[in-house]
């Protein structure tokens, strides 16, 4: 079932130039203007991560003539944010709902669009495929493409060739950033492994400093994180005189000595699309999704930490990424030996949105 | 485990006993003040919470991380205040009111912390006591702040008070016995009131620990649940300040095992190694309980355990 | 109450009538002083509002309408409200043997998670639904039962503290499940969420007919109705009463001090495992960290502004749910940050614990004096 699935998708995929895809079943609104839009986020909107990312690049609907925007944050992952979307719905008339957690798809927003058939939903996540209801959609960076580039840079500004990664959970979009970030690593640096930290919470302060002494201490001179707000990564491993890359938005001016690079989504060029569909008036597309290729994934400005032959190499593939060129390739194994990728896979190809593995070259266990 | 895996999880485990313990210290002596004085209050999550916003906002706009302690402990003598006037009102519950303050402070500190989450404030210097060693990773393993040590000699100066002066004995009798100490001529409420206050100005300086040493940084999440576990780590010391300090190193060297044994390849299973705090406190609390001893330090007065 | 009138010596007709408007009297006590304290703390919000420069009369107006005002706003109100009826139930009981139990998150969790797992192997079996939904139920009120019921026991037989151990445990119980559902009890289809086989349609549980609201406010109500029988017109309540007053004088009079904290903190447990059963199979579908949501100490502050009294403990989760619901509105439409509403939340308790104190303190609801009489 899951194979057909995929086989559905990636034909789905293949279609596409710039991965944006216009869904034939989107209903065509009548015109731009009185149009209300729900934003839903499952923080606060100014957490220097995630959420914030998100509501910065929300700004261009708002310079839409005609588009109101409401926000709600902090919505849990519960029937709350089923809730809160009907609330819009309902007392605001919100036509488009916006939803920025992975955990609103099913079975909430899924739900929503079905209960609410003249709404249009989107959800910021990989999840949406052609057997979902036609109002609802997807929409999502592939960030793992910049955590490879960082991967690259971070080989050759490396002395101890032990890089160290701060995880919160091991849930696709996480372990696809830490298995890329290790082969951009090996491909610059073949010596280099990646060992890896989960603190089973996607905000816990503490434990992410912990976890950061724990990897500095065991060797590591290069951290980078995937937790919702890499603050406290970034200035713990400065303090501590390692290098580090950053994730989500720049935290460039949080290590002045030791910053390399980092992975960054550029949820504006998803967010100015949907602005220019409404301000022409233009259906809104069930799946947008890219990573360099389509300008939706970026890397922070080099600092101080990366070495020049490592600003080199990461240019080089960067160039690499948007000619498309891939990342997961025929015959690598997870870290028990397994052969996980039986051919080369494309950087969007569905297969990679299931991982559940961690690859030969990554020190770490998922459960 | 190799030697040199060892090293690293043993000092992991002691370095993090010190890095993690001190907030847990404050908030934990504050508390044992309080309840020493016969009124529990379960807020002071919601006054680390403040604090730590509190000290981070200071510091940032005066540049003295040292102004921002002090500020952190002036919202936390608020919010205790707070407690403490209210509580004092018949029939008014106190653990009710301290989960409600600790909704409140918590509030306040998002409300008005939403514009430091972003800015870098000056923080808090540490020094190593292992610098001597010449050994790097002892060094930095015994990196501390001053705090620490300022939270061991609270708690020895509070376990000397409490045996030793005048004020020791009136906190302690208004905890033990409210008729008995009314009946000397003491005003419980009075006694109380200002145990629940500096308690809180203990916890807020606890909280400014968090945000401007380790993890040196303020946002929403910054907390989460120290403050309660603290509070709940005061029964656990059964009400000795010097018991406090103990069960605050305990429990922060507990939290360091989780990432110190994924760091050295020990990684199935980290939900148990993370949960590794709760789960010691708890076995520590079945084995040592059920003595006699754990009943008699007991505050009479205190509803939590009536 | 007859008592006091007795002792005045009035004869029995009248004890009557003045047993009634006694009875008037307290009631309109209950629900004229909270209302009072609702005011104040809405005045009180008004002023922040002000001082940031924001209208305290749309505030009022979203609050009607995000809460109570429209059909929608009353069920959201509705919906929310259920599990925290379930989670405060499992603070009340305990409270009236005299144990301050804060760990019914950690009960929920397992009761949730026990009957999502269990759920696996009957969904592929294609079990009838009322069947496998009747065997999650017991499934997650056993094992909240138990889950509580060891701090119960714990605090019995090892004199260990129950508040501490109910807090660890619930850490432990959110390891454990995360163990299981990020590891064995994966289902590897749902790989950007961590969560057990999901239930599908079929086995969802539904929505009340005529509502959007789910069975578990239904359960929530009854379960607060047998339980006030249960603790206040019942031997075993009047037990529990005695030995929450004074144990040592219980154990005395041979209660079986023991036995009846086991049982308080059964029911507590069930209670919040109950909960989780809706939370998995009316929400979520499948056990994941968002049962992890707080309701467990929500339902805390719940249980003690109804000052333990399972039927209070409705109005006052209605009341709660009605603020998280408009607080979405008032998020909204004001454009205000979240921090906001845990505020106006705040505030709220804090005077509406406060106005505790007012209790007894006007003659108007008090029962008449001598001189009143005649």
């Amino acid at each position: 079932m899951i194979g057909s699935l995929n086989l559905n998708r990636r034909r789905f995929l293949q279609g596409t130039a710039a991965a944006a895809v216009a869904g034939t079943a989107g209903i065509r609104l009548a015109q731009a203007a009185d149009v209300t839009i729900g934003i839903v986020y499952v923080g606060p909107r100014d957490d220097y991560g995630w959420n914030q990312a998100h509501a910065v690049a929300a700004k261009a609907l708002k310079g839409v003539s005609g588009v109101k925007v409401v926000e709600e944050e902090n919505v849990p992952e519960t029937d709350a944010c089923a809730k809160t979307m009907e609330s819009m719905i309902n007392l605001d008339g919100a036509k488009i709902v916006l939803g920025t957690s992975f955990g609103y798809y099913s079975p909430f927003m899924v739900d929503m669009a079905k209960k609410y058939s003249a709404v249009q939903l989107r959800h910021a996540a990989p999840l949406w495929t052609p057997k979902d209801p036609k109002n609802l959609g997807s929409y999502f960076g592939y960030l793992n493409q910049a955590h490879y580039v960082d991967g690259v840079a971070a080989g050759l500004s490396t002395k101890s060739n032990k890089l160290g990664f701060v995880a919160a959970k091991p849930i696709a979009s996480v372990l696809s950033n830490i298995n890329s970030f290790m082969l951009g690593a090996k491909s610059s640096n073949p010596s280099a492994t990646v060992q890896v930290i989960f603190t089973g919470d996607w905000s816990m302060p503490v434990r992410e400093a912990e976890a950061t002494n724990a990897l500095v201490d065991a060797g590591c001179d290069v951290i980078t994180c995937h937790v919702d707000g890499p603050k406290v990564v970034i200035e713990t491993a400065e303090k501590r005189g390692a290098k580090t890359c950053g994730h989500n938005a720049s935290q460039a001016p949080l290590a002045p000595k030791g910053f390399i690079t980092g992975a960054e989504y550029k949820w504006i060029t998803i967010y100015k699309s949907y602005a220019d569909d409404l301000a022409g008036g233009k259906a809104l597309p069930n799946m947008v999704s890219g990573g360099y290729e389509a300008d939706m994934v970026a890397n922070s400005p080099f600092g101080a930490g990366c070495t020049p032959e490592g600003k080199k190499a990461a240019e080089a593939a960067i160039a690499g990424l948007k000619a498309k060129k891939p990342i997961y390739t025929a015959g690598l194994k997870d870290n028990k030996g397994k052969v996980v990728m039986d051919k080369t896979y494309d950087n969007l190809d569905p297969y990679l949105d299931q991982m559940n593995y961690l690859l030969e070259g990554v020190v770490g266990s998922i459960t | 485990m190799s030697d040199s895996a060892f090293a690293i999880v043993f000092f992991a485990i002691v370095g993090g006993a010190l890095r993690v313990s001190t907030p847990f210290m404050f908030v934990a002596l504050g508390e044992c003040l309080t309840e020493k004085s016969g009124r529990v209050n379960l807020g002071l999550e919601g006054t680390l919470v403040l604090g730590a916003m509190t000290a981070y906002a200071v510091s940032y706009h005066s540049g003295y991380p040292w102004l921002g302690v002090f500020a952190a402990g002036l919202s936390g003598a608020v919010l205790g205040a707070m407690h403490g006037y209210i509580c004092k009102l018949p029939k008014v519950n106190d653990i009710a009111v301290g989960i409600a303050m600790m909704l409140f402070g918590t509030g306040i500190a998002f409300f008005f912390g939403k514009a430091y989450i972003q800015p870098s404030a000056p923080r808090l210097e540490s020094f190593s006591l292992g610098a001597w060693t010449g050994n790097q990773q002892i060094a930095t393993a015994l990196q501390i702040n001053p705090l620490l040590l300022v939270g061991i000699a609270v708690a020895i100066l509070m376990a000397w008070a409490f045996a030793n002066t005048k004020w020791g004995l009136i906190v302690r009798m208004a905890g033990d016995s409210a008729p008995a100490a009314t009946a000397m001529g003491v005003s419980v409420d009075l006694v109380r009131f200002l145990s629940t206050t500096f308690g809180g100005f203990l916890a807020g300086v606890g909280g400014a620990f968090l945000s401007l040493f380790y993890p040196g940084s303020w946002n929403q999440g910054l907390s989460s649940g120290q403050g309660l576990m603290a509070v709940a780590l005061v029964i656990f010391a059964r009400w000795s300040p010097v018991r406090c300090i103990i069960a605050a190193l305990l429990f922060g060297a507990a939290g360091a095992i989780g990432p110190a044994l994924q760091s050295v390849g020990i990684t199935q299973g980290y939900y148990f190694f993370n949960a590794a705090p709760y789960i010691l406190t708890l076995l520590i609390m079945i084995a040592s309980a059920g003595s006699k001893r754990a009943m008699r330090d007991v505050p009479g007065e205190l509803s939590i355990t009536k | 109450m007859a008592e006091i009138a007795n002792h005045l010596g009035t004869p029995p007709a009248a004890t009557r009538m003045n047993d009634l408007s006694i009875r008037v009297r307290r009631s309109a006590e209950y629900v004229a002083i909270p209302l009072f304290a609702l005011a104040v703390s809405a005045v009180l919000f008004s002023l922040f509002l002000l001082a940031l420069g924001k209208s305290p009369s749309e505030f009022f107006q979203l609050v009607i309408r995000g809460g109570f005002g429209t059909a929608f706003s009353l069920q959201n109100t509705l919906q929310r409200s259920a599990p925290l009826i379930l989670t405060a139930l499992a603070v009340a009981v305990p409270a009236r043997i005299g144990l301050v139990i804060i760990g019914g998150e950690g009960a929920l969790v397992m009761g949730g998670f026990a009957a999502a797992a269990l759920a696996i192997p009957m969904v592929v079996g294609h079990w009838p639904p009322l069947l496998t939904w009747f065997i999650m139920a017991v499934t997650a009120a056993l094992v909240g039962g138990i889950w509580i019921g060891i701090v119960g026991y714990l605090r019995h037989a090892r004199g260990v503290n129950e508040t501490i151990s109910s807090l660890l445990m619930t850490y432990i119980g959110i390891a454990i499940m995360n163990f299981f559902v990020e590891g064995a009890l994966r289902d590897l289809s749902n790989p950007n969420k961590p969560s057990t086989m999901p239930l599908g349609d079929a086995y969802m549980l539904g929505k009340m007919p005529g509502t959007d609201v789910h069975w578990g406010l239904a359960v929530g109500v009854i379960l607060a109705i047998i339980l006030q029988i249960l603790l206040t017109r019942t031997t075993f309540g009047f037990a529990v009463r005695v030995a929450g007053g004074n144990a040592r004088a219980a154990l005395a009079q041979g209660l079986p001090v023991g036995k009846l904290i086991v049982i308080c903190c059964m029911i507590a447990g069930a209670c919040a495992g109950l909960a989780g059963f809706f939370e998995v199979a009316a929400i979520q579908g499948r056990a994941n960290a968002s049962l992890v949501a707080g309701y467990g100490f929500t339902g805390i502050l719940v249980a003690f502004l109804a000052r333990h009294n399972p039927i209070a403990i409705i109005p006052v989760a209605i009341m709660f749910g009605g603020i998280v619901a408009s607080g979405g509105l008032i998020q909204r439409r004001m454009d205000l940050p979240d921090a906001t509403v845990l505020v106006l939340q705040g505030l709220t308790f804090v005077v509406l614990l406060t106005s505790e104190t007012l209790y007894g303190r006007f003659k108007i609801f008090q029962p008449p004096t001598t001189d009143d009489r005649t």
